[in-house]
Order: structure tokens, then C-alpha cells, then sequence
């Protein structure tokens, strides 16, 4: 198995793409947009895994990428369903609208 | 029989138990039957097991009775036991005989109060605790009775708790004797750890072997009679007794005059031979028994409250015993005990029966002639005063103080002068007395009584003043022929320094000094206070005499002394620490974490956006050390 890619810039590309999500988290309203910001840092993170594992020449790196996947397929339809409840009740998907605590 | 000697402290203690759980709901006659009945009963086997025990063991001896194990800890096996001997079957029948005599008086005395049920639920508790005082075999169990009877004395000095003097004066009661009590358990602590027990009977069988003035025996004697200074209500501790009056008579004539203050008596009597191996500790008790007989007969002098006068009386009297315990003539200070139950109790009862026949009036200078109108009260309060003040042949009892002079006459240090105070004493006893008796009983009537008093009453009264003027027989034949009586029984369980006059001759011319200062003073009461009663208000009318009046009137003044040394002090102390200095750093500690909780709430503001950007901050941070560092 060749390195086609240098173990730096992948990281260094993961690294990129985890700021990206983060910032998108941050940044924009949208709870839908919010929630693919989260699952590009869950790749992110994931990329991370699988260039450390080939670097070390370990399978632990790619089968920790299963796991981020079954966690990220999870958080997706609990928070798929979430935003559908949200859209019932505010009528929007805008964040912001929904920053009131009520026990 | 002996072995029903457990029945006599546990059938007051079951009336307890009964009137406490239903006295509410009995009738008054259940009431009645309940509490007369358990004492009456207790006390015919007091007198039972006593005969038992004379009979048995004529020279004295002691019976002991366990019941159970107290408890277990390492070596300190405390058991409940009683003790019978000399000592504690003297106090055993007083107590029990003249507690059934003051509960069948309060029947009647008590019929129109509406804590009928509480009140004998109270005595029976207190004649429970007093038997167990004076029956224990150990120190434990003796301090158990101890605080059982001071806690009877304070529910039945406050008994009437709507009027916040009664309350007053039972608190006072409480926490004067409280600090003696703290003293005597100090002085428990310390005799148990230095001998590893609190039985009596071990303690002083090891007292033995220390020198005398051994640093261990001063010390404990030392604490053992504060307690006892502060519960028979002696100098300096003698302030809570005249205000302790507000209790109702029987109570006044059960503990605070026969019985409970006569506690530290017993217990220096008791523990005696501890007191012999601190001679300083017992020329102390000397000195405060014959301060103390003199200045409370002074005070007693210028009350005008008939209660009040007979408290003074108490507090002298019991001056006497201490003199005599002072002296190490335990015997002389145990039969005076004996007298002074019956008489001061029976002049308790009569007081009682005065002033209830005038409708609640205490002061005896609103009273006068009642010698028409009450004659059998007159007669039997006269012959227990006759009997306080020592005159015979109308009374038999008149030497038992005279037994307590002649000691300390014979004693060797300070004797002389002790025995003059004595004398004094000895003078203003009859003067006192019998100013009580001719203002009362002769002269005009101010006041009439209203209706008769109760048989129920004057039956106990009587009685109790009868037995006071003949019980003090079999000292009389040992006076007269030499007959070894009472006074050698007693002599069985304290051993004390035997000391005779050398001549019969010269016993009986003290006998005859003792009698002529009864007389005397009797005479001048009676030039005083019926003859020339102007004479007395011009005496106090000048200057120096109402001053003086003033002065004895309060009890020297020592009510005025521990406001200002210990009442005021602790008042301005309190005020001073209002904001309580300790409690600043508690506060200051609640202070910062409500602060920090606010701050810390600021940042829950509902914004999921925001607890990210802490998130990250934080992980940021975080890392950025682990890089660095």
C-alpha cells in the first residue's frame, strides 16, 4: 500500500474542514445548516482517524471511522426528527427563536 | 423482707408513670388513691424493711440490693443497686413518712387546682428521685437522683407557669443549682478516673489509703460540696431558696424544706470520709454553715412574708447541719436532719393552712389573732415552732442543735468562736420564730378567715408537728441517762471522732445556757412584737435602722451582687457580640458563593451557539497549554 497523499496535509486538510464546521456551527442560524456543519466535523475528525492509522500503519484508524459513522448516522435521525418537531412548533428553523428555557 | 427494699423508690415511681400518662383523664379521687396510695404504701415498707434491717443487724450493717446492670464499657460496669445502712435508712423513712404526710395535706390543699393530675404526678417523681438519691449505691445512680429531684424542684416552683414571676423564680432555682450540679459531676468525673469506680462504698475504703490534704481528696471534696453548697441552698449559693416560695406550700414543706435541700447533708455525710482526708475543705464546710445560719437568720428577721420567713429558716437550720458536718460530728448533723424535717415541715403545712384561710395572704402583718379563729392551727404551730426554737419540756426535741453546739464546742480548731456564732444563731432562731408566732396568731385581728380548714389538712399537719416534738425522745434519754440510742445507730455508718464532755455536770450547764438564749429570746420577741410594737417601728424608722432593714429585708444583697457581676457582665458581652464575630467567616463564605453564582448564571442564557463557542474556547485553551507546557 502506497502513500499517495502525505500524512501533513491530510491532517492539515482535516484540520481545514473541522474549523469549516465549526465556524458553520457558530455562525449561521439555520439548525439544518448547523446540523451538516456538525457532520463535517464528525468527518473531519474522521479523516484525522484514518491518516493517524495509516501513519502508524494501524487498522485501529479506519475502524474508528465505523464507529464516527454509526454515532453520526444516530445523531442525524434524532436530529433530523428534532428539527421537524422544531418546525411544528416555531415555525422556523431559525436558532435564535428558540433560546428561551421553559422547565 | 428486705428484699422488698426495691418496692420503695419504684411504687412512686409507677404513681409517676400512671398520673403522668393519664392523669388527665382520671378523675380527682383516681388522682388521689393513686398518688397517696403509692407513697402511703412505699412508705409503711420503708418502715417494714427498716424494722427488717434493725432487727437483723441491730449494730448497723449495710444491705445491698442489685437489680440490673446499668451497662458495660471496658471497666466501668455501673450496676443498680440499693444500699441500705444507717444513713440512707434514716433519710429512707423521713423522706418516705413525710412525703405520704405532705401528699394526703395536698389533697386538700390542691382540691380547686386545675393541674390536679400534674401536681402529684410531679411529687410522686420527686419522691421517687429523692429515694433513689438517697438509696444508690454508686455515684452515677446518686447523680441520676440527684438532677431528678432538682428537676422536680423547678416543674413544681414553677408549677404555677402563668405568672412569669413563678417562672422566674424556678429558672433561678434551676440554674443556681445547675452550676453546684456541674461542680459535683466534675467532681464524679474526677474521683472515677483517679480510682476507676463510682461505688461509695470502694471510693472510701481507697480514700483511706491517701494522706490527709492529699491534693486528689481537696479537690474532690472541694467539688462535691459546691454541690452540695448550691443544692441545700448555703452561703453563697443560698439565693434561689427564698424565691423558690412561689411554688406551691406542699412543695415548699416537701422539697424545699424537708427533704431535696437536706441533699447535700447526706451527700457530705454520705462521703465523709473523703471529707476527713481534706481538713481544710471541712473547716470550710464549718465556716460556711455557721456564716451561713447567721446571716440567713438576720434576713429571716425582717421578712414579712410568712413563706419567706420560714425559707430563711430553712437556709439556718440547714446552716446548723453544716456547722455540724464542719465538725465531723456527722451523727449530730444527720439528727438535727431528722427533727428539722418533721418541724420546718409542719410550720410549712401551718403556713399553708393560714393562707389559705385568709384567702392567699402572705404577709403576716395583714394577719393577727388568729389564735380564736384557728386553734388547732395555733396549737400545732406553735408546738413545731417551740420545737425550732428548743424549749423544753413542752417540746421533747430541743437538743438536737444543742447536740450539733456541744460538738463543735468540743472540736478543736476555731471551735469557740464557731460555737458563738451558733449561739447567736441559736438567740435569733427563737427571736424569729416567735416574732412569726405572736404577730400571726395574737394580737388584733385585721383579717377574718374564711370558712375551716380541711381535716385532710390539719390531720397531716398536726401530726407531723407531733412527731416533731417526739422524735427527738431517744436523744433525750441518751442526754439524761446515757442510753447509746439514735445517735450511736447513725454514729454505725459514719464513724466520726467521738468527743465527751469530760463532766455530766458541765453537758448540763450547756443545756442550761442553750435553754436560758431560747428563752431570752422568745421574751423578747414577745416585749417586741406584742408589747411594744412602737418600739420596733422607731428602731426602723431612723437612719441606720432602715438602712439595716433594707439590707437584711433582700438577703444582704446578693441578688443585687450576682446581677451586677454575672447578670449585667453577660448582658453586655451578648449585646457587644450581636453580630457574632465566629458566625463572620460562615457568612462570608455564603456571601462568596452567591456572588460566584451569579456570575456563573449570567452565562446560561438559553443560546446553544454560545455554549459552543465556550466549548471551543475551552478546547482551545486547553490544548494550546498541553502544546505549550
Amino acid at each position: 500500500m502506497t502513500a499517495m497523499v502525505p500524512t501533513a496535509v491530510g491532517l492539515a486538510i482535516a484540520a481545514v474542514l473541522f474549523c469549516t464546521g465549526l465556524v458553520g456551527v457558530l455562525v449561521r442560524r439555520n439548525i439544518i445548516i448547523i446540523l451538516l456543519s456538525i457532520e463535517m466535523m464528525f468527518n473531519a475528525c474522521g479523516l484525522a482517524f484514518v491518516f493517524a492509522g495509516s501513519y502508524w500503519l494501524q487498522p485501529d484508524g479506519q475502524v474508528m471511522y465505523f464507529f464516527i459513522l454509526t454515532v453520526a448516522a444516530a445523531e442525524v435521525s434524532v436530529g433530523l426528527s428534532l428539527v421537524l418537531q422544531m418546525y411544528r412548533q416555531f415555525g422556523s428553523l431559525d436558532v435564535n427563536t428558540v433560546n428561551r428555557m421553559r422547565g | 423482707m428486705l428484699s422488698l427494699l426495691w418496692l420503695v423508690p419504684a411504687l412512686p415511681m409507677a404513681g409517676f408513670l400512671i398520673l403522668a400518662l393519664g392523669g388527665r383523664r382520671l378523675p380527682h379521687r383516681a388522682v388521689s388513691a393513686v398518688a397517696v396510695g403509692s407513697t402511703g404504701l412505699s412508705a409503711a415498707i420503708a418502715i417494714l424493711v427498716s424494722a427488717t434491717h434493725l432487727r437483723l443487724a441491730p449494730g448497723g450493717g449495710t444491705y445491698s440490693q442489685t437489680l440490673w446492670q446499668w451497662m458495660r464499657v471496658g471497666d466501668f460496669a455501673p450496676s443498680v443497686t440499693l444500699s441500705l445502712d444507717a444513713l440512707s435508712l434514716t433519710m429512707m423513712v423521713v423522706v418516705t413518712v413525710v412525703g405520704f404526710l405532705i401528699h394526703v395535706y395536698s389533697i386538700a390543699f390542691m382540691a380547686a387546682d386545675e393541674g390536679y393530675g400534674r401536681f402529684f404526678a410531679y411529687m410522686n417523681l420527686f419522691v421517687a428521685s429523692m429515694l433513689m438519691l438517697v438509696l444508690a449505691d454508686n455515684l452515677l445512680l446518686l447523680y441520676v437522683g440527684w438532677e431528678g429531684v432538682g428537676l422536680c424542684s423547678y416543674l413544681l416552683i414553677g408549677f404555677w407557669y402563668k405568672d412569669r414571676d413563678n417562672v422566674r423564680a424556678a429558672l433561678k432555682a434551676f440554674w443556681v443549682t445547675r452550676a453546684g450540679d456541674t461542680a459535683f459531676a466534675i467532681g464524679i468525673f474526677l474521683l472515677f478516673t483517679s480510682l476507676g469506680t463510682l461505688r461509695i462504698q470502694t471510693i472510701l475504703e481507697d480514700i483511706a489509703g491517701y494522706p490527709a490534704g492529699a491534693p486528689l481528696c481537696n479537690a474532690a471534696a472541694a467539688l462535691l460540696l459546691a454541690g452540695a453548697v448550691a443544692k441545700s441552698a448555703q452561703l453563697p449559693l443560698h439565693v434561689w431558696l427564698p424565691d423558690a416560695m412561689a411554688g406551691p406550700t406542699p412543695v415548699s414543706a416537701l422539697i424545699h424544706a424537708a427533704t431535696m435541700v437536706t441533699a447535700g447533708v447526706y451527700l457530705i455525710g454520705r462521703m465523709h470520709a473523703l471529707f476527713l482526708k481534706a481538713p481544710t475543705v471541712l473547716f470550710v464546710v464549718a465556716i460556711i454553715g455557721a456564716a451561713t445560719l447567721l446571716l440567713a437568720a438576720f434576713s429571716a428577721m425582717t421578712q414579712h412574708d410568712l413563706k419567706r420567713i420560714l425559707a430563711y429558716s430553712t437556709i439556718s437550720q440547714i446552716g446548723y447541719m453544716f456547722l455540724a458536718l464542719g465538725v465531723g460530728a456527722w451523727a449530730a448533723a444527720l439528727s438535727h436532719f431528722v427533727t428539722h424535717a418533721f418541724f420546718k415541715s409542719a410550720l410549712f403545712l401551718g403556713a399553708g393552712v393560714v393562707i389559705q384561710a385568709l384567702g392567699g395572704e402572705h404577709d403576716i402583718f395583714r394577719m393577727g389573732g388568729l389564735r380564736r379563729r384557728l386553734p388547732m392551727t395555733f396549737q400545732a404551730f406553735t408546738l413545731a415552732a417551740l420545737t425550732l426554737a428548743a424549749v423544753p419540756p413542752l417540746t421533747l426535741t430541743f437538743n438536737s442543735k444543742d447536740l450539733i453546739l456541744n460538738q463543735v464546742w468540743l472540736s478543736g480548731r476555731g471551735g469557740i468562736v464557731l460555737w458563738t456564732l451558733g449561739m447567736a444563731g441559736a438567740f435569733l432562731t427563737a427571736l424569729y420564730t416567735f416574732r412569726m408566732v405572736f404577730v400571726v396568731f395574737l394580737g388584733p385581728e385585721p383579717m377574718k378567715p374564711v370558712g375551716k380548714p380541711s381535716l385532710w389538712m390539719l390531720v397531716p399537719f398536726a401530726v407531723l408537728s407531733g412527731l416533731g416534738a417526739v422524735i427527738g425522745a431517744p436523744e433525750l434519754l441518751n442526754a439524761l441517762s446515757g442510753v447509746t440510742g439514735f445517735y450511736h445507730y447513725l454514729n454505725s455508718a459514719m464513724s466520726g471522732p467521738a468527743r465527751e464532755f469530760g463532766l455530766r455536770e458541765t453537758e448540763w450547764v450547756f443545756q442550761a445556757v442553750y435553754v436560758a438564749v431560747s428563752l431570752i429570746g422568745i421574751a423578747l420577741a414577745y416585749y417586741l412584737y406584742e408589747l411594744a410594737p412602737a418600739l420596733v417601728r422607731s428602731m426602723t424608722a431612723t437612719r441606720v435602722g432602715s438602712r439595716l432593714h433594707r439590707m437584711l429585708f433582700v438577703g444582704w444583697g446578693f441578688d443585687w451582687l450576682y446581677r451586677r457581676l454575672i447578670g449585667v457582665p453577660y448582658v453586655r458581652l451578648a449585646r457587644l457580640n450581636r453580630g457574632d464575630v465566629v458566625d463572620l467567616l460562615y457568612v462570608a463564605v455564603a456571601r462568596i458563593s452567591r456572588g460566584v453564582n451569579i456570575l456563573l448564571s449570567r452565562t446560561v442564557n438559553g443560546n446553544v451557539r454560545w455554549y459552543v463557542a465556550g466549548v471551543a474556547a475551552g478546547a482551545v485553551i486547553v490544548l494550546g497549554l498541553a502544546v505549550l507546557l
